[in-house]
């Protein structure tokens, strides 16, 4: 299995780099991630990972598109409550790439 | 005397690509996992005796399809499939001819189960299944989405789709499965959908999307979740509660049942279409799959069962689950009985969402506001599995008709893409059969290029700002790879999300 090492860790990945023991995240290892996927890790950055976290914790899955950006807008105010917002601040989708950095398995299906 | 006559500059012929060989070589998607394929009941890996056993179960797939036994014996090698593929068109690699790819296998079957193959390999283009050989099956059957565009063309009727299930089915039997598809068929049995979406967060879901479309339209459109009673069992992909645009179609069904007065719910056991044994062409998990959705109807004593925008869902409930499961007439079983003396006859069973709206506007049970949609210039793709294997209505080709008259009757303005690129001859989205994969990007937007020329054509000469759609897979597979061709993201969408649009509720008193 693959792995990256972080201050000196190492953390077991899947191919794609996805965690495999999501007990094991910590910022340290987001940032890791976050900065080999090029995206540069703001406040909203966090805002989103860790509702992501939150709403795994409880529902083990990854909150839907319109559950996340409804949840965003909540908190970062209306006109972020985008998908659009979301792809700016994850390029490669919110889905795959929060989730990566966030520690969560990559959802799978026609998505 | 008369002006100089002067020819117009030739035009580009559309002949076929230069070919690149080898250009594909490198594309392989990731290998399932030993628990991963051990949770379907294959190997966890390749034993030592894999071949013998490989080849083994080719000749018992012989036995069992004489369809595959005709197709390996009847190609002659006329070359009417060669440019009829997306991705060879789009990769220019000539073992992405359809020709070539069933060749991979028809070699192997030539050296091991004809008497010419046995005596003289080497004349009839006979090969043992080496590592090396089964390599480059893993490495080509992955690059064919089973839409069967090529077979259209095929003088002999040869299906390559069975074909490439086959080698897959094969591969499986022997430990080498594909991660993306194995993964999510032990998903749809563990807990119910291909995106492990458990119950209690579909019950989330939904109840987000009601409040989301009470706001919208002051209606209270609802989204229900396991109610025995209902009327309607509707079956979906589960990327319409997850995705976008996926999600704006499964509010375009709601909001149909729901000024059609009609009780229908959602199952969070058949909380998925998609059945992905199909693509790895493995009967027992096509039926164990489809069984998930007859256990759900008998549960909760439904009348009908409708299937939403998910294309090649739509062919195996179409042409499948009469005998595998009972829905419709065929299967002989107990439940498969009981199940028949359940659902309402005088429904077609199963029946598709669009069949479902198409019956309600001709009616005139629904009030539809066209005009809502005039920022929309729509152009439809037709989804291979349903253009080619399946149906829709009453009559011939109403997998064409049917979607594009409930766009006609929502939408002002309409136009077709380019001929030969629709209807039975429509191109694959490029991610279809199990490929719509992270790990194979660049053969998703090499194998999009046919369809995102014909858009492009209608993009520029007509304005066409949306190509609606009735499949998840493609849904998801043209909103990554439209920015690689310069649209943006959000231009394809469902025909329910068109009809979403248009719809006009009345805000219960």
């Amino acid at each position: 299995m693959p792995a990256i090492e972080v201050n000196g860790k190492s953390y077991e990945t899947d191919e794609e780099g996805y965690l495999v023991n999501l007990a094991e995240w910590n910022e340290d290892v987001a940032n890791y991630i976050a900065q080999v996927e090029n995206v540069a890790m703001s406040s909203n950055h966090w805002e989103v990972v860790n509702f992501l976290r939150k709403y795994y914790d409880e529902y083990q899955i990854a909150p839907a598109v319109r559950v996340l950006t409804k949840a965003i807008g909540k908190t970062l105010g209306p006109e972020k409550g985008s998908s659009q917002y979301l792809y700016e601040l994850f390029p490669y989708g919110p889905a795959k790439q929060a989730c990566k950095i966030a520690g969560l398995p990559k959802p799978t299906g026609c998505v | 005397m008369a002006a100089e006559i002067k020819a117009p500059a030739l035009r580009p012929l559309p002949l076929a690509p230069p070919l690149l060989p080898g250009a594909m070589a490198g594309s392989r998607p990731y290998v399932a996992s030993d628990k991963m394929q051990q949770a379907l009941g294959f190997p966890g890996e390749l034993a030592p005796d894999w071949q013998p056993k490989a080849l083994a179960k080719m000749g018992e797939l012989l036995g069992r399809y004489r369809s595959l036994r005709v197709f390996l014996d009847a190609c002659v090698h006329c070359g009417a499939c060669a440019d009829k593929c997306h991705y060879f068109l789009g990769t220019q690699d000539p073992l992405n001819m359809p020709v070539a790819r069933q060749d991979l296998m028809r070699s192997v079957y030539r050296r091991h189960f004809t008497l010419p193959g046995k005596l003289f390999p080497r004349l009839v283009g006979a090969r043992e299944l080496t590592r090396e050989v089964l390599d480059q099956w893993y490495t080509y059957y992955n690059q064919c989405s089973e839409c069967r565009r090529c077979s259209v063309f095929c003088p002999y009727g040869i299906d390559t789709a069975e074909v490439t299930m086959a080698a897959k089915e094969i591969m499986d039997s022997v430990g080498l499965g594909q991660k993306y598809s194995n993964e999510i068929i032990a998903k749809v049995h563990r807990i119910g959908n291909n995106l492990g979406l458990p119950g209690p967060a579909l019950a989330d879901t939904l109840q987000g999307l009601e409040e989301d479309v009470k706001e919208e339209t002051g209606a209270d459109v609802r989204f229900p979740l396991d109610e025995a009673g209902a009327e309607v069992l509707l079956v979906t992909p589960s990327a319409d509660f997850f995705a976008e645009p996926h999600v704006d179609s499964l509010i375009g069904y709601a909001k149909v049942f729901h000024a059609a007065g009609i009780r229908w719910t959602l199952s969070s056991k058949a909380s998925e279409a998609g059945n992905f044994g199909l693509f790895i062409g493995n009967y027992e998990q096509l039926r164990a799959i489809a069984l998930r959705v007859r256990e759900a109807a008998l549960e909760l004593g439904v009348k009908r069962i409708v299937v939403g925008e998910c294309g090649h869902a739509w062919r195996v409930a179409y042409s499948f689950w009469n005998t595998l499961v009972g829905i419709g007439g065929g299967g002989r079983d107990p439940f498969a009985r009981q199940l028949q003396q359940q659902l309402d006859p005088r429904y077609r069973q199963p029946m598709h969402i669009c069949e479902l709206t198409w019956d309600l506007i001709q009616r005139g049970a629904l009030t539809l506001d066209k005009d809502a949609n005039d920022h929309r210039i729509v152009t439809y793709h037709d989804s291979c599995n349903v253009a080619r294997a399946s149906r829709m209505g009453d009559l011939p080709g109403g997998q064409f008709t049917l979607p594009r008259a409930i766009i006609g009757a929502v939408v002002n303005r309409y136009v077709e893409m380019a001929p030969g690129t629709t209807h039975e001859q429509t191109y694959c989205c490029g991610g279809g059969g199990g490929l719509l994969t992270d790990e194979l990007l660049e053969l998703r937007v090499k194998g999009a290029l046919p369809r995102m020329e014909a858009l492009r054509q209608v993009a520029d000469q007509h304005g066409v700002n949306f190509m609606a759609t009735i499949c998840a897979i493609c849904k998801a597979q043209f909103s990554k790879v439209l920015p690689y061709y310069g649209f943006k993201m959000g231009m394809v969408g469902g025909v329910h999300q068109l009809v979403s649009t248009a719809i006009r509720l009345h805000a219960q008193p």
